[in-house]
């Protein structure tokens, strides 16, 4: 029998604030434990929670570029429970009224555009942070609460998505639209980013859904992926031979590439979510959510498309361009100067983002800007420079800083467009390899390129190659 | 009648993390079973139109800026600790 | 001055007595103290008591006398603080063992105030555990008796500051009032209290039992020193969102003017079955009183008022199970020893450290909250709770102010309702409902029973109309001479 896999994905999103959701300690990750945290965030007796509003605001703003409706009277929640990382044993959250429901996140895989519909986006807060000791035979955990109370945006979606490749592709757009509104770094190997995920498979045809099996501890989208795999195989056989999945919790394995039943208990699950008497409702007029809107960038997928309809670029290369935010835009910074996308496409798409990479620099920290490249770029356009050595250059600029024009100067790789003076080098190299002339009158095509290339060498790459090409065969025809 | 039995008490003392002796589960739910006879009389009321009221106060939309304030001094943090290790609270091992 | 003079005066002519240098504040605090070691053996009001705290504010305020410097609202007065409210540095223990050694690093926002106005805070008082309760008889660590009657019972939570402001062992301090804690002691000690609109004082570093219930307020000798206390701690704290921005105006500024004209509602459900006859004439007379003041006197419905105490008890207990659930034994307070896993470690310490009645409250607040109840107790609560809110914003459409006894019944003897834990909690009956709609409410004496036990007279107002509240218990006041007794210890 086939079998369709059922996935929706939960996503929890560490905001960007300075401070935390519920009190002035710093939202920084990596200070030494217990040195970011007060009585608010220790939970003391007798603390109270006071809104941070940047990072309702950016809860807002995540919660519209997900087209979610927004709740315009929203309020908060305890959800009770008790684990020793959470302070209050209870976690601020939402659960009747989240900020918004309803929305969508569409995602484009092979080609293929598609709605992945959102559930809800709620804001709550962090817990801290349990270390499990590596010491053989302790019995002991430790806590760290330097984590506890940052803001927390949790974005669930609908069983919306049908293969791995769908998932994939949900992770990584939903990562791009926090990453372009700016409300959270997306750091995974920080935690600042985490997936848990649901699968049931099904019956293809069949619209009921099969039971769902939850996985938690997946710490990077590729585990998601690897444990949707194995749950999906894992399912699978079950079903072939038979039985029946069991409706639960289970956990990803990293080490052993499986999941495994998580052993808790079942009425830990009450979580007698009740309105938190402590915050005040928040009311969300329209000028306000307009306000938000109007400070919304131009989300990832609108962006890759616009690049393809108004700039004609490949469908491949704007969605490389349109991943990452800063490089989009600083790819539209050069384009606002220079009228043929697709040149600018080549070098951003090539060479800056290679240099990135290398040099593991961010683009903000990129010591060649769009004015710069495009004056390296216009340098070619008009023959100054060729374009191996325009490349060279640009690595150059970027080791140091320099503008393009001081560094052909400075170097004397100004391109030699000057017939006269080509053609005294082009006859001095016919004088050197008389060999290859005649080569090349019996036919040999070879020679020519030969020949092309010691003009190359004796010039260090300056002349001109299109001259080159069109001399050195007068040249040749005439003699 | 609202009546508690004992599964019950035990359920709910679970969610409550208390370990009650089994003294205390008998006195709790004979009298807990009537403190909730006596709430029974709240079903008398029709409250099928009525809003429930969960703040004493109209306030709304409080919100802090996102401005630093203080943190507590790391052995001020601990100081309260009924154990630690380190900078760090310590517990029981907590498995998953 | 005699010691037996100095502890009966009102905070005011203290600072008064200050300020002309009439006397010294360490002559105050000394004085105090040593009626204290007199008293307190027998009222037992004080957790923790801070003589060295309070002999270096004194010696500060002389010093600053001294300079010709003038002081703070409540410069020099000896003031009491409910066990409840953190004060950094000193223990805060809520009287439960799972707090026993409890140092909170920060200061109530009320506490803040109390120390700006320069106030001599002399120790932390005792209550009922986690201000559960309404006699004081559940603090894990002594029992208050009533000034008026050792043998009796002082009311709670705040019994133990009630107790200290009757007895003479602190000229004024600060109760918390979730159902009545700050008025029916208050009314059972013979002194009188105030719990403000909910919203109007801060509740941080209170800690919390109900927190749409809780607010702090003023407990002391007259309603001259309650408006004055209250001027000190109300107004907006940006660290409780709940806390109100609506400005405080001056309290004693027009507290003096007379009532004539304004309307004063009695509440028909508020004098039926259960309501103590000395309690009820007491009363009545005191109506007698205000209608010679000029005031008009209507009988209203508040139709709600039967079903007050069960929402209550569905709501402040729901609250309290997740307020007290921080309690673990992992960042402080008391933890079992020798526990074999997490959750052990949880429930043996929260079992071993709670006392029985916090543990009742926990129980039932989490079955209110839990899978399946939720709809039929906390949000069926939560609905008549609106109805009960109702009830008084109509009321207060007709008349300006409401009138009733502010607990059914005097000063009951100790251990006397221990056994019956619903019979305790009816014993609220008249105080709950203000905290409920969150309106304010003071208590103040209006007469004694044949056992010479103080009787109170509750006033509540619309929200924010304290003010008018502090005028109308002050023209009786200014009447009447209740307030000016003094119990024979």
């Amino acid at each position: 029998m086939q079998y369709e896999t059922v996935i929706g994905l939960e996503t929890h999103a560490e905001l960007l604030t300075e401070t935390k959701l519920f009190c002035g300690c710093l939202n920084r990750f990596g200070a030494p434990p217990n040195t970011l945290v007060c009585p608010v965030c220790l939970g003391l007796p007798g603390v109270l929670p006071v809104m941070n509003k940047k990072g309702f605001e950016m809860a807002l703003k995540a919660t519209l570029a997900l087209h979610c409706r927004v709740n315009q009277f929203t309020t908060f929640d305890r959800k009770n429970y008790y684990y020793p990382d959470l302070p209050k044993n209870y976690q601020i959250s939402q659960n009747y009224l989240n900020l918004g429901v309803d929305g969508y996140l569409e995602i484009k895989y092979d080609g293929q555009e598609k709605r992945i519909r959102v559930h809800n986006v709620h804001l709550e807060e962090e817990a801290g942070k349990l270390i499990h000791t590596e010491e053989p035979g302790a019995d002991y955990s430790l806590v760290d609460f330097n984590r506890a109370g940052v803001p927390l945006l949790e974005i669930v979606t609908y069983p919306d998505m049908r293969s791995l490749e769908e998932a994939e592709a949900y992770m990584n757009t939903l990562r791009n639209v926090l990453l372009y509104t700016e409300v959270s770094d997306c750091k995974m190997q920080e935690g600042s980013l985490r997936f848990e995920a649901s699968i049931s498979l099904r019956p293809t045809g069949q619209e009921k859904l099969g039971n769902r099996v939850e996985i938690k501890n997946l710490n990077s989208m590729k585990a998601v992926l690897k444990a949707l795999e194995y749950e999906t195989g894992r399912q699978r056989e079950s079903l072939e031979g038979g039985g029946v999945v069991a409706m639960e919790t289970r956990l990803w394995d990293e080490l052993r590439e499986r999941t495994e039943r998580m052993r808790t208990k079942e009425e830990a699950h009450d979580y007698r979510y009740f309105p938190e008497p402590d915050l005040a409702p928040v009311v969300i007029k329209d000028q306000w959510l307009e306000e938000l809107s109007a400070t919304l960038p131009e989300l990832p997928l609108a962006r890759r498309n616009r690049f393809v309809t108004e700039l004609g670029l490949s469908d491949y290369d704007a969605g490389v361009l349109a991943e990452d935010k800063a490089v989009a835009d600083y790819f539209e910074r050069c384009v606002s100067h220079y009228e043929s996308p697709k040149v600018v496409c080549n070098w951003v798409t090539n060479d800056v983002l290679r240099e990135l990479k290398e040099r593991r620099l961010e683009i903000k920290d990129f010591p060649v800007g769009p004015e710069m490249l495009v004056e390296l770029i216009k340098l070619v356009e008009t023959g100054a420079v060729s374009m191996p050595v325009a490349r060279g250059v640009f690595v150059e600029m970027v080791d140091t800083k320099k503008k393009a024009p001081q560094l052909v100067q400075e170097r004397g790789l100004l391109q030699i467009s000057d017939s006269a003076e080509l053609e005294g080098i082009i006859q001095a190299i016919l004088t050197e390899n008389p060999n290859a002339l005649t080569d090349y009158k019996k036919g040999k095509k070879t020679a020519f390129t030969f020949l092309v290339g010691q003009i190359m060498r004796k010039t260090k790459g300056k002349a001109n190659p299109q001259m080159v090409n069109e001399l050195l065969k007068q040249k040749l025809e005439a003699s | 009648m609202a009546i508690l039995d004992k599964k019950t008490i035990e359920h709910v003392a679970l969610l409550a993390r208390l370990e009650l002796s089994e003294e205390e589960k008998e006195l709790f739910a004979s009298q807990l079973g009537n403190i909730l006879n006596y709430i029974e009389k709240l079903k008398e009321l029709d409250t099928s139109r009525v809003e429930p009221m969960a703040y004493a106060t109209a306030t709304k939309n409080v919100f802090r800026e996102d401005t630093p304030g203080p943190s507590l001094k790391l052995e001020e943090a601990l100081k309260n600790a009924p154990d630690k290790l380190q900078d760090f609270f310590k517990v029981l091992k907590v498995i998953e | 001055m005699k010691v037996t003079e100095l502890i009966y005066l009102t905070g005011y002519q203290l600072k008064e007595k200050l300020l002309s240098r009439g006397l010294t504040a360490q002559e105050v605090v000394e004085g105090l103290f040593a009626h204290l070691d007199e008293v307190e053996p027998i009222v037992r009001a004080y957790l923790l008591l801070d003589r060295e705290g309070a002999m270096r504010k004194a010696r500060e305020m002389d010093a600053r006398l001294k300079k010709g410097e003038g002081l703070g609202l409540l410069g020099g007065i000896p003031i009491a603080v409910k066990d409840n409210m953190c004060t950094s540095g000193l223990k805060t223990t809520c009287a439960s063992r799972i707090l026993e050694n409890f140092i909170p690093p920060y200061d109530a926002h009320v506490v803040e105030r109390l120390k700006e106005a320069d106030a001599i805070i002399i120790g932390k008082t005792n209550l009922d555990e986690f201000a559960m309760g309404s006699s004081t008889e559940n603090s894990a660590f002594k029992l208050t008796r009533n000034p008026w009657d050792p043998k009796r019972i002082p009311g709670g939570s705040s019994g133990g500051s009630a107790a200290a402001v009757s007895a003479g062992t602190a000229l004024m301090a600060l109760g918390s009032d979730t159902g009545g804690s700050v008025r029916q002691p208050a009314a059972l000690c013979g002194v009188t209290g105030l719990k403000p609109t909910y919203g109007r004082v801060s509740r941080y570093g209170l800690v919390a039992f109900g927190s749409s219930l809780d607010q702090i307020g003023p407990i002391t000798r007259d309603v001259r020193d309650a408006a004055l206390l209250l001027q000190v701690i109300a107004g907006r704290d940006l660290k409780d969102s709940t806390s109100s921005d609506i400005p405080v105006p001056d309290y004693l500024k027009e507290i003096e003017k007379p009532v004539k004209g304004l309307r004063l509602g009695l509440p028909r459900e508020y004098f039926m079955e259960g309501l103590n006859e000395e309690v009820r004439r007491a009363v009545e007379e005191a109506v007698k009183v205000y209608k010679k003041l000029g005031m008009a006197i209507h009988e209203i419905s508040l139709p709600h008022t039967p079903y007050a105490v069960a929402v209550y008890y569905i709501i402040a207990t729901a609250e309290a199970s997740s307020n007290l659930a921080r309690y673990d034994g992992v960042r402080y307070g008391y933890r079992a020893a020798n526990t074999q896993n997490i959750i052990e470690m949880y429930s043996r310490s929260r079992v071993e450290g709670f006392g029985r009645e916090v543990k009742r409250r926990i129980m039932l607040g989490t079955y209110a909250l839990s899978s399946g109840y939720y709809e039929a107790y906390y949000l069926k609560a939560s609905k008549v709770r609106n109805l009960i809110g109702q009830d008084f914003s109509s009321a207060f459409e007709s008349v300006d102010f409401i009138l009733c006894p502010t607990s059914p019944t005097p000063a009951f003897k100790l251990g006397e309702r221990l056994a019956n834990p619903l019979e305790m909690y009816l014993s609220d009956v008249y105080t709950i409902p203000a905290n409920l709609a969150g309106i304010p409410a003071i208590s103040i004496p209006c007469g004694f029973t044949r056992e010479n036990l103080p009787i109170g007279l509750q006033l509540m107002a619309r929200p924010f109309e304290e003010a008018g509240l502090l005028q109308v218990a002050r023209a009786y006041e200014r009447e009447t001479e209740w307030h000016l007794r003094r119990p024979e210890l």
